[in-house]
């Protein structure tokens, strides 16, 4: 993975952030390259397989990241691509030429992060909420404990405990830690 | 929701939808004034329980098992219809989230009456895991009358089949009225329903 | 009028005890596989339950004057074959109608049912319902050549359209029996007759997994139970209809129950044994091998049986 590195820094503005595993690893890039460094690593270094499109939440960062995970069939390793994002005013290039189904990951994000792929096919229907009326629900603004009690009565009564209180003191007394 | 004519608005529906649906008032349905014919009846119902066929969460996984061999259901009149006209028996398998809520309420009010609804996991009850979940119901006796609940995650097949042991006994002891309360408190089902389904583009009632 | 009275009080009873066996016979065969796959299976009483279940409903919405006609045309196409079908041969009280011709009678009341549901399932508005018709009548078209030609190789080898004088023709020993004296007429029937019971492979017009109840998804309550009693009825019609062509009749009940249960038998060890066929498969099997057999029924018949 170190050669493919260090090609991909001779000929793209890319940084290394970390090697998790000897066939895994993240690579940062600006929003603007992410579509060319994207396209060259399915085109030119057969890392033709998109396993996933996800965002990460980084609110203390004021900041978006998504995370483009690319798989290689013939070396079987993976790399992933993490290009940050404004909080404020979440646009992404929308790369749903590269691969078909990038689309659909960018209509899930649209909904429940609310970050725009603007040009992408169908990004304004609805994925998985039905009439969704307030802000994106994976937003970590949005709290749900809130929203729930607002919206869904609870019945009376429920008891909640604290799982780790109660594996160490009821369940596993004096086993463990 | 109401004209003053005592019938639905239909306000989820498109202008060009209104002549294709009813918007009549369902009205409840007293039991026959003659005690030994109801209760023939009510023995007719609880020995032919035929499940609606539609998995509305994970417990739906539950109903399978309850057809082969070993738990064999079909011994206590219990057998799976396809459609919801013929159905009486509504399984809830467990947790429902809002957009499946709405599929259950029209699966439900197409149901021809006397039907029972059988409320499966603790999640049909309050909740249960996703008691803090954005798009998942918590009591589902506020949407549709449950007749029977039966608690655990997931209960077994066991305990699925003692359910509907107590569901038998309810039916024949004349307990179980879940479409005539339904008819009843038609408003109060409504306006909690509509609380939480923001989009709802189907008729008021779905006859 | 005493005649008709007595006529009708006769049908009234042949009814109902081919209705009684129909229902018990579709129990009997549910319960042996039940118990073929290791369970106990449904009481014998059960389907009886269930008729009056669906009949004691408090509700029955409609979707239309057919709606609620469909389910009646039904009934009256089983009730209708019945009519005509002599059940117990020299037996005046399970005779019913039968006149000179009502071989031709009986084959339209066996499509009749067919065409009164497609009306009435039509208007229930259910894509399944419209799916499964146009399934049920390509189907039907399909097998009713094979049928008419083993009738037609009948009709022309005992010189008569009349069930009764067909039976009467059989009797004497069972080598006199159709299925001996002319076994490519039975072939072709018997391969129709499995179309014609809707059992796998055949199973194109209820379809499970695909269009699960077809013609009958809206249907409920009342209706249902009209249409369960006509299944239980036109079913032992069938039976009867193909003992008396092929099968020599029955001179009393205890040979009507073993020879129709005989009958039965053959659909449903098929049906166990072989997987569904698609449509075109379904529709297209019957016109090849089964209509060849029937042609073949009718030189048969006129080369050899006759001389």
């Amino acid at each position: 993975m170190k050669s493919l590195i260090n090609r991909l820094t001779e000929q793209f503005k890319v940084s290394l952030e970390k090697q998790t595993k000897s066939d895994l690893c993240f690579i940062r890039v600006n929003k603007d390259d992410a579509e060319q460094l994207i396209r060259h690593c399915r085109d030119h270094e057969s890392y033709t397989h998109l396993s996933f499109l996800t965002a990460i939440d980084r609110i203390e960062d004021n900041k978006f990241t998504l995370t483009y995970l690319l798989h290689n069939y013939q070396s079987h390793q993976s790399l992933g691509v993490h290009v940050e994002l404004d909080r404020e005013n979440p646009v992404m290039h929308s790369l749903h030429r590269l691969w078909g189904q990038m689309a659909t990951y960018q209509r899930e994000l649209k909904e429940i992060y609310g970050i725009e792929f603007p040009g992408s096919p169908r990004l304004n229907d609805e994925f998985f909420l039905e009439g969704w009326d307030q802000i994106p629900p994976m937003r970590k603004e949005f709290s749900t404990v809130e929203f729930c009690e607002e919206r869904f009565p609870i019945r009376e009564g429920r008891q909640s405990t604290d799982a780790k209180q109660t594996m160490k003191v009821e369940i596993y007394p004096g086993r463990g830690e | 929701m109401k004209n003053e004519d005592n019938t639905f608005a239909n306000n989820g529906l498109l202008p060009e939808e209104m002549d294709l649906f009813c918007n009549a008032r369902p009205v409840p349905y007293e039991p026959y004034s003659i005690e030994v014919v109801e209760k023939f009846f009510n023995w007719m119902r609880a020995n032919s329980l035929w499940i609606m066929a539609f998995g509305t969460g994970c417990g739906a996984i539950e109903l399978n098992p309850l057809m082969t061999s070993r738990f064999d259901a079909n011994r206590y009149g219990i057998q799976v219809r396809p459609t919801p006209r013929q159905s009486s028996v509504f399984v809830i398998g467990g947790y429902s989230s809002v957009k499946t809520l709405k599929r259950i309420i029209r699966s439900y009010e197409q149901m021809q009456g006397p039907k029972f609804v059988l409320a499966l996991g603790i999640c049909t009850i309050n909740g249960g895991m996703y008691w803090d979940s954005y798009n998942t119901i918590k009591r589902l006796d506020h949407y549709i009358p449950v007749d029977v609940y039966i608690t655990g995650c997931m209960p077994r097949p066991e305990a699925l089949l003692s359910g509907f042991f107590e569901l038998k006994r309810k039916i024949k002891a004349g307990e179980c009225d879940g479409a005539n309360r339904y008819v009843k408190n038609l408003d109060w089902y409504k306006d909690n329903q509509k609380r939480v389904i923001k989009k709802w583009d189907m008729p008021d009632y779905n006859w | 009028m005493e005649y008709w009275i007595t006529k009708i009080a006769y049908y009234l009873l042949t009814v109902s005890i081919v209705m009684v066996y129909g229902l018990l016979l579709s129990a009997v065969i549910a319960k042996t596989m039940a118990r073929v796959q290791g369970r106990v299976g449904i009481p014998l009483y059960q389907p009886f339950i269930d008729i009056m279940k669906n009949f004691g409903n408090r509700t029955a919405i409609s979707h239309g004057i057919m709606f609620y006609l469909g389910p009646v045309f039904r009934l009256a196409g089983g009730l209708g074959t019945l009519a005509f079908i002599p059940v117990i041969y020299g037996s005046e009280m399970f005779s019913n109608f039968h006149f000179a011709g009502d071989i031709l009678l009986v084959m339209y009341f066996i499509f009749f049912g067919q065409l009164g549901m497609a009306l009435g399932a039509g208007e229930g508005g259910h894509p399944y319902s419209a799916i499964g018709i146009a399934r049920g009548l390509a189907q039907m078209t399909s097998y009713e050549v094979p049928f008419a030609l083993a009738v037609i190789a009948v009709v022309v080898q005992y010189d008569t359209a009349s069930i009764s004088q067909i039976v009467a023709a059989q009797q004497g020993g069972f080598m006199n029996w159709t299925v001996f004296t002319n076994p490519f007429a039975v072939a072709a029937a018997m391969l129709a007759f499995l179309g014609m019971t809707g059992y796998a492979p055949f199973d194109v017009v209820m379809a499970p997994n695909e269009i699960p109840i077809g013609p009958a998804t809206e249907f409920h309550s009342s209706y249902l139970s009209l249409m369960q009693i006509n299944r239980a009825i036109f079913a032992g019609a069938k039976l009867v209809l193909f003992m008396n062509l092929f099968f020599g009749g029955a001179g009393n009940l205890i040979e009507l129950v073993a020879k129709t249960w005989a009958i039965y038998m053959i659909p449903v060890i098929v049906g166990v044994a072989f997987p569904r066929f698609r449509v075109e498969q379904s529709v297209r099997f019957f016109l090849k091998i089964p209509t060849l057999i029937g042609v073949l029924a009718i030189f048969y018949v006129q080369y050899i049986v006759l001389k």
